[in-house]
């Protein structure tokens, strides 16, 4: 794989509440240019949020998010969207479009590349994660790791410059979990800044360069894998960490 | 003459028959065609407006759509076409100068159609998952190209089925419009077999009627059962190699 041109990001104060249900309550995040940080914590703990609202899905109540230093409040919600990926839990493939042309549509929509060049460069992104081969079917017709690899490519083919992942192993049969996380650990190394909500302790340890233990819509703890797996030092993260280890 | 072949003269009675045929090629057909057509192209475009209307985020709008629908699926065909056909008709005609109550018969089924349409429409874009909105604006689309790129061709797929049924309802509720008084050439299928049969004392036109709208709606409810079927099924664009296989045997799973 390339090498990514990605930029740091940073949340600043980050608010968001559904009525009285407050999800987010003041959460600062800074993940470094070409590094990768987990956020892990209990389901409901607003994890899944915090990446809608920094790629403005969800407009946030209150607070900053910064891209390269730069403030994208104000920025084109969709435009900024094109510069951060995401990668769903349930892979949201478009189903009546084929393999090729979920990667290919956004490029030709998007990016504006004639139809020729955008299928050239979806099948490019396919050989990456090693399904050119499947261009032509239907996403049904694939497993569901396949699909999270297409998934996958559909992102990168925007050519972002960070990536989101919201649980993408959670839906996968155990079998196929390892092969979506090899890709993701061969982008972290090659360097795209990334944000990934995930359960799997292996990967937020072993090849995240920072963990963001998150409860309750607060960040409780926030450092190098090491210090928080080894050295959790609230109660909070210590019961999490005896109840997924 | 005995009782069966007393009743096979009142229905099949094929000079009756071979009488009313002519007519019935003739305009008949043509008029239930553009009925149920015009009535479907109105009731579609309205259909996909109160859909829109339905699913918007002004709470106001989706009123406006909600007790439109109501009104018109919850009110008998027949009653709304005779108070739109007979009560815009002095207005239409000062308007146009046409007497011709068919054209509002037309506007009267269309309207009908459309928030029976509009449900459809509206069912099935809801029905598309929320994760495909939410993928394809995490891409970078905005709300109305995602509606209209991804979310809502999925949605109208689904419904297909359920739309040809509507049509072929269409088809059958242009029978209606004769409660308007149609000119002699106005008339549809049902119209003049309806008319032959009062003027001889016989139902074979009416037997006659029945069969020019049972050829025209049957294949078309097989139609929607294939596409449903196809549908359901989610058929690949090209079958993997087993699966081409599998029909003949060759290759195919165990």
């Amino acid at each position: 794989m390339s090498h990514f041109e990605s930029g740091s990001l940073t949340g600043k104060d980050l608010h968001l509440a559904f009525g009285h249900n407050k999800v987010l309550r003041g959460i600062d995040l800074h993940v470094e240019k070409g590094t990768a940080a987990s956020v892990i914590g209990p389901s409901g703990s607003g994890k899944s949020t915090l990446l809608r609202v920094m790629n403005r899905l969800i407009e946030p109540d209150q607070g900053d998010i910064l891209l390269d230093g730069r403030s994208v409040l104000k920025d084109n919600p969709d435009e900024l969207r094109r510069r951060i990926g995401m990668v769903f839990q349930q892979f949201n493939l478009f189903p009546h479009k084929s393999v090729g042309e979920n990667v290919a549509f956004a490029l030709r929509k998007l990016r504006k590349l004639p139809k020729e060049q955008a299928w050239s460069e979806a099948l490019e992104q396919l050989d990456k994660v090693g399904l050119k081969h499947k261009a032509e079917v239907r996403p049904s017709t694939l497993s569901g790791g396949q699909q999270q690899r297409v998934a996958i490519a559909r992102a990168l083919a925007m050519q972002p410059e960070v990536m989101f992942f919201d649980e993408a192993t959670s839906a996968l049969d155990p079998e196929l979990v390892k092969g979506v996380l090899a890709l993701m650990t061969d982008l972290a190394k090659d360097g795209m800044t990334m944000v990934v909500v995930t359960h799997e302790m292996g990967f937020s340890r072993n090849v995240s360069n920072q963990v963001v233990f998150m409860d309750g819509g607060v960040v409780v703890e926030n450092g190098s894998p090491e210090k928080l797996f080894t050295d959790p030092q609230t109660d909070r993260l210590k019961k999490f960490l005896s109840d997924v280890l | 003459m005995d009782a069966w072949s007393r009743l096979a003269d009142t229905f099949l009675n094929w000079g009756y028959i071979g009488e009313v045929l002519p007519t019935m090629f003739s305009y008949g057909l043509l008029n239930t065609i553009v009925l149920a057509l015009a009535s479907g192209t109105i009731g579609t475009v309205l259909g996909v407006l109160l859909a829109m209307m339905g699913i918007s985020r002004t709470p106001v709008v989706r009123w406006i759509a909600r007790i439109y629908t109501d009104i018109f699926r919850g009110v008998p065909a027949v009653l709304l076409i005779l108070v739109i056909g007979l009560g815009f008709g002095p207005l239409v005609k000062e308007l146009t100068g046409t007497r011709s109550p068919y054209p509002l018969g037309i506007v009267a089924l269309g309207l009908m159609a459309a928030a029976y349409i509009g449900e459809i429409f509206r069912s099935g874009i809801q029905s598309v998952d929320k994760g495909q909105l939410e993928a394809s604006r995490a891409l970078g689309f905005g709300y109305g190209p995602s509606m209209r790129m991804i979310v809502v061709p999925q949605g109208i797929r689904r419904v297909l089925p359920a739309l040809m049924n509507q049509f072929i309802a269409l088809i059958k509720d242009s029978s209606l419009v004769f409660t308007l008084g149609l000119m002699s050439h106005e008339r549809e299928l049902f119209q003049i077999g309806q008319d032959f049969a009062a003027n001889n004392g016989n139902q074979s036109p009416l037997v006659a009627a029945a069969l020019f709208y049972l050829v025209m709606t049957i294949p078309l409810t097989h139609l929607v059962n294939y596409i449903d079927k196809r549908l359901s099924t989610g058929k690949a664009l090209k079958p993997e190699p087993d699966e081409a296989a599998a029909p003949i045997g060759k290759g195919a799973h165990s």
